[in-house]
């Protein structure tokens, strides 16, 4: 994976203009790029990258998280946008913390995330601030720990 | 399971209640909670789970060609694209450049998927609102493809068929003859169908008007496929981000702009037309000889012969089969257009022999968040209908 900084990509480029501290790093790999966005920005870059007459990234297809355990910050939260009329798609990333994991969640711009982060709630503990009903979604109610994780014990009697 | 459903009205008027099992994929997986008041849904909500496998945790402890068989088990009715989209994004990952062959046979295979993934949902669609003979008929054009899927890969259901770096072996000679018999038969039967449905009255009844998603409401709620387009957005992942070669095969994306349930069965039926248009380009397209693998050694098995006369081979093959092979560390996220919508496979790699990381975007799993918004304030009967319409998978949505 190398790193880029000198934003070949146009809606790159537009991120910066609007609010240089809100890109943390750039990452182009096989023709996809992705965006490091510290968490305290991650709502108002996503607000301004759905509302922004020339990028319309109106399309949340997924949200998913990678645990890097036991490297810190442990857990990558990846928003995977499209841009219907546009044809084009971009990655967030968000980088947190292990010890409590919590980002603001993005219903507000893309209601379908309500399923996405109870999912990443339910599979890997991340807290979705501001969500209406973060319950688990797959797992029982009364299930205990986060089966994604890398230090969920996969043997054994539990 | 505990119940705790939150009541929207809150007073003593309403009751809540379960919903089904009535359609033939929600025995025992899909439990939607109604809240009624009388006859009219105040509110539904689907609670799922009953059928998560643990899939993608399952994918981490697999060598990446052993995860392919997982994928078969996702969406059951189309497992063939879900091996698509799971080879096309290891491929990416490796960089790898398939033989254009390979290629057709695999868009060949993939539309014929999907029709007869939405020759299940117009029959079972139809047994729920009651027309039965139309679910008989449908089920007997869906197993003459699932004849040739059995003719191709050896198996009905869980093909395994595409594999990293091509296919998992050269078609039987005379499969192509079959795949012609069967696509000149299906126009007929498809008229058969719309003759018992598109101008019944009872069918108008049930689908017209109910269950009305808007096209900023689809677009909100992340729906894709039919879902998307019966709401009159002109999105296919097959046009807008082609793979496979998909760009150079002539076809229409159908749209209908009233967002209800008779829009999506429009926009399916649709579908098997310009499926079946897809599939003769295909015929035409495919070269009777030529490679159907990628050049790559150490990721594609070597053939019998090159394993049992050369040493390369020997050794290739044996590494394949202990220890796999390692792509560079890096994400990918690919995107297919499945029979239900946009089926996604992010795969993260550490650049060791087992995938990091497999996430899969099931589109039923979000078109499936949308019911609540088709069935409230509708009356119970048409909630039927509406998870008819919305054409669920519960192997995919639970994973």
């Amino acid at each position: 994976m190398e790193s880029d900084s000198t934003d070949k990509n146009p809606v790159v480029h537009k991120l910066r203009e609007w609010d240089a501290p809100a890109v943390a790093e750039v990452i182009e790999f096989r023709g996809e790029t992705t965006v490091v966005i510290p968490g305290e920005h991650l709502l108002r870059a996503a607000e301004f990258l759905a509302s922004e007459p020339s990028l319309r990234f109106s399309f949340l297809s997924d949200i998913t998280t990678v645990d890097r355990f036991p490297l810190e910050p442990r857990f990558e939260v990846n928003y995977h946008l499209v841009s219907l009329d546009r044809r084009e798609r971009l990655r967030l990333k968000v980088r947190l913390g292990g010890s409590d994991p919590m980002v603001h969640s993005v219903i507000p711009v893309w209601p379908t995330a309500n399923w996405h982060e109870r999912e990443n709630f339910d599979l890997f503990g991340i807290r979705f601030e501001g969500h209406p009903d973060l319950r688990r979604i797959l797992m029982p109610d009364d299930w205990e720990g986060h089966p994604l994780r890398k230090d969920y014990p996969v043997e054994g009697y539990r | 399971m505990t119940t705790t459903i939150q009541t929207a009205a809150g007073t003593a008027q309403t009751m809540v209640l379960n919903m089904g099992p009535q359609h033939p994929s929600t025995h025992g997986v899909l439990r939607v909670l109604l809240e009624l008041d009388g006859e009219i849904v105040v509110k539904a909500e689907p609670v799922i789970g009953y059928l998560h496998t643990g899939i993608e945790k399952n994918c981490e402890a697999k060598t990446y060609s052993q995860a392919i068989t997982l994928t078969d088990r996702l969406d059951y009715l189309a497992p063939l694209s879900n091996n698509l989209c799971y080879c096309l994004a290891v491929e990416k990952l490796l960089g790898l450049e398939i033989p254009k062959r390979a290629q057709y046979i695999r868009v060949l295979l993939t539309e014929l998927t999907r029709i007869a993934s939405h020759l299940v949902w117009v029959g079972t669609h139809a047994i729920d609102l009651g027309a039965m003979s139309v679910f008989l008929y449908s089920f007997r054009e869906r197993e003459e493809i699932m004849k040739i899927f059995e003719f191709v890969s050896g198996q009905r259901m869980m093909t395994s068929y595409f594999r990293i770096g091509g296919l998992a072996l050269e078609p039987p000679p005379g499969w192509l003859d079959r795949v012609g018999r069967v696509v000149d038969a299906l126009p007929g039967h498809i008229d058969e169908y719309e003759d018992l449905l598109t101008t019944n009255r009872i069918w108008l009844g049930r689908t017209q008007g109910i269950g009305i998603l808007s096209a900023a409401d689809a677009i909100a709620m992340g729906a894709s496929g039919p879902m998307l387009r019966g709401s009159g957005v002109a999105y296919d992942v097959r046009k807008a981000f082609p793979y496979s070669s998909y760009d150079e095969f002539d076809f229409q994306v159908h749209t209908q702009a009233a967002g209800d349930c008779f829009a999506r069965y429009q926009v399916r039926m649709a579908e098997i037309r310009e499926s079946i248009k897809i599939v003769r380009q295909a015929m035409n397209k495919i070269p009777a000889e030529g490679p159907i693998h990628a050049v790559a050694p150490g990721i594609v098995p070597p053939s019998r012969e090159e394993m049992k006369t050369s040493i390369e081979g020997l050794i290739y093959h044996f590494k394949i089969f202990t220890e796999g092979f390692a792509p560079p560390p890096g994400e990918v996220y690919q995107v297919i257009e499945s029979p239900r919508g946009e089926l996604g496979f992010f795969v993260a790699s550490d650049g060791s022999a087992k995938p990091y990381r497999v996430k899969v975007r099931a589109p039923s799993f979000i078109n499936l968040q949308s019911l609540s918004k088709l069935a409230e304030g509708r009356l119970i009967a048409d909630v039927v209908a509406c998870i008819g319409t919305t054409d669920i998978v519960l192997g995919e949505v639970d994973r």
